[in-house]
């Protein structure tokens, strides 16, 4: 079946898709980290009423204010998206998706809009608590706008507390909190949030790092060092336990994206984790375990994936082919038991317009016994469950990796702050600039760990990409990839210009947001 | 009543009146945030991205019959 589908139309559609994501990815993380930073740095003010604390806090605010001026409405682009390039997804999706959306733009538009302006213009004008109790509200307005995107995002790698109506084609809610809580929704809401503070606190210290090097702001820059490196380790700490809990919940809920994270082909009681590697590109053709050479902890990814270092974890092998020892049905079983769902699905809504009532019914309980199977039946190949393992492994470990090396730069920073030594190291100084970019490589790894990893699937086993897809040239869709990437392109290049104008210019010789 | 439901629309107006008034990197912002919704929402929204099952179908009902044909027969190009 999906072998006849527009596979230019469907690569477009991710890859630009991917793009609008990306590039709003950009914007999202400093607001979310920033926001949280400003409002701790305005509580020190308000409760110390020291002068500079209200200064470092305004010139915080500052770029604050810019980055998300300049990012505000980018994501709106991606529900344009779904509307013109995915709509048998969004239709599918529909009653799912309506309630957490509809809370996040009146809790964006109420919170951040009424309290953003109280912000930046209220500084003489409110009580210094109000002020700051404004502070406060937009940085978790923006942090819970960000909440609902994830649960809807974690809907689809797990779909919990939704029916799927087969007279209307519509998933339907069944449970509110069984979607907002479901764990993998509770974590990569958890995951996502904090990746963003550490990208947040890196930006601080490159920054601050400037200052230091050109031997400006000393005493802002000093202080906004503690803060970021205190904020950073913590948020980086954090991310570490909940990047454990996001890996479990794969484990149990998306065993190939784990397998391929891993490049584990063959299932392995005990499995190790490999902390580095280069997999051999003849690993993917013959479903063996083949590395260049590996760094690998001994059990770990048992331990890790089902908190027994003896577990079984499949590999590649065992879910494409099925592994009855291990009670792992085969992709090909899937396959079948899918195609017998669409086809019932068919046989329903035909026999339901011919009024044949009786075999309406019969032909719904023969979809229903089937119909969580019911994606694999638009597959032909069992290795289609696969997704593309060098970039989800690759991303993977760069994200890992990454994260890792950011724990130990905030403690090193933080160290060498506290005992006043970090003036003089400018080799480190200009290191540390360096790790902003490096933040979003990491926090942009992640996503595509997320994404590419969960393929075939636009809503796991429900919905492949492909089939969610509208079927409209693939030529538009190109033609709207091109005028995206100019549209971000000149953005991020009208943010970095300005931020850097303003960051030049210091706390003093900035403009009035 | 009236009065004073007034007096705070006139405070509110003047907050943000002099807040805009008084932005200077601001108005830059204001700019770029204008000029992108204007792209985003008149060029992009109105002439690229129509809401494919809004605007082919008259009602749920077809838009239902559509994704479901999709569904059952996905090989339609």
């Amino acid at each position: 079946m999906i072998g006849n589908i527009d596979i230019a139309l469907v690569d477009w559609s991710r890859a630009q898709f991917a793009l609008t994501a990306i590039y709003h990815w950009f914007f999202v993380p400093l607001t979310l980290g920033l926001s949280f930073v400003i409002a701790f740095m305005e509580t020190i003010y308000v409760r110390t009423g020291k002068e500079e604390w209200r200064r470092i806090t305004k010139f915080w605010m500052r770029l604050f204010g810019i980055n998300f001026a300049i990012g505000v409405a980018t994501g709106i682009i991606l529900e344009f998206e779904f509307g013109t390039n995915w709509s048998n997804y969004s239709w599918f999706v529909g009653d799912i998706f309506g309630a957490p959306l509809a809370i996040e733009g009146i809790l964006a538009f109420f919170l951040e809009s009424t309290f953003i302006a109280v912000m930046f213009f209220g500084w003489n004008k409110v009580g210094k608590k109000f002020h700051l109790a404004s502070t406060w509200l937009v940085a978790f307005g923006a942090n819970l706008s960000a909440l609902w995107i994830l649960v809807a995002n974690a809907w689809m790698q797990n779909p919990v507390g939704m029916e799927f109506n087969p007279v209307t084609a519509r998933s339907e809610m069944l449970d509110f909190w069984a979607v907002i809580m479901s764990p993998v929704a509770v974590n990569k809401f958890l995951h996502t949030i904090t990746s963003s503070y550490v990208v947040a606190a890196l930006f601080m210290l490159c920054v601050s790092s400037w200052y230091l090097l050109k031997k400006r702001e000393l005493m802002l820059a000093k202080k906004s060092i503690i803060i970021a490196s205190v904020f950073g380790l913590l948020s980086a700490l954090f991310v570490a336990v909940t990047g454990d809990g996001s890996a479990y919940m794969v484990a149990q809920k998306q065993p190939a994206k784990l397998a391929a994270i891993e490049g584990l082909y063959q299932g392995k009681t005990g499995a190790g984790l490999i902390i580095f590697g280069v997999p051999k590109s003849d690993a993917h053709k013959n479903k063996k375990d083949n590395f260049h050479f590996k760094l690998e902890v001994p059990k770990m990814l048992s331990l890790l994936s089902f908190r027994q270092a003896d577990a079984y974890v499949p590999g590649i092998k065992d879910l494409t082919d099925g592994n009855v020892e291990k009670n792992i049905m085969s992709a090909g079983e899937k396959i079948e038991k899918g195609k017998l769902a669409i086809a019932s699905l068919s046989a329903f809504k035909n026999f339901k317009k011919s009024k044949q009532l009786t075999k309406a019914d019969s032909a719904l309980r023969v979809f229903k016994e089937n119909s969580s199977y019911m994606g694999y039946g638009y597959l032909n190949d069992p290795d289609s469950i696969i997704p593309n393992v060098p970039i989800t492994f690759y991303t993977f470990h760069i994200m890992v990796g990454l994260g890792l090396l950011f724990i130990l730069l905030f403690m090193v920073v933080l160290y060498l702050s506290v005992r006043n030594k970090l003036d003089n190291k400018k080799l480190l100084l200009r290191i540390i600039m360096w790790f902003f970019p490096l933040g979003f490589i990491a926090s942009q790894s992640g996503w595509i760990v997320t994404e590419v990893g969960r393929q075939p699937w636009a809503i796991q086993d429900l919905l492949p990409t492909a089939v969610a897809t509208t079927h409209i040239s693939a030529s538009s869709v190109m033609t709207t990839f091109i005028l995206f990437a100019v549209l971000f392109t000149v953005l991020l290049i009208a943010e970095i210009k300005i931020m850097i104008t303003q960051i030049k210019a210091g706390p003093e010789g900035g403009e009035h947001v | 009543m009236f009065k004073r439901a007034t007096t705070l629309f006139t405070k509110v107006f003047n907050f943000y009146y002099d807040g805009f008034r008084a932005m200077t990197v601001g108005k830059k912002l204001w700019a770029v945030i204008l000029i992108k919704l204007f792209i985003i929402f008149i060029v992009l929204k109105l002439f690229f991205f129509p809401d494919f099952l809004k605007t082919r179908f008259e009602n749920d009902e077809q838009r239902s019959d559509y994704v479901l044909e999709q569904l059952t027969t996905p090989n339609t190009k």
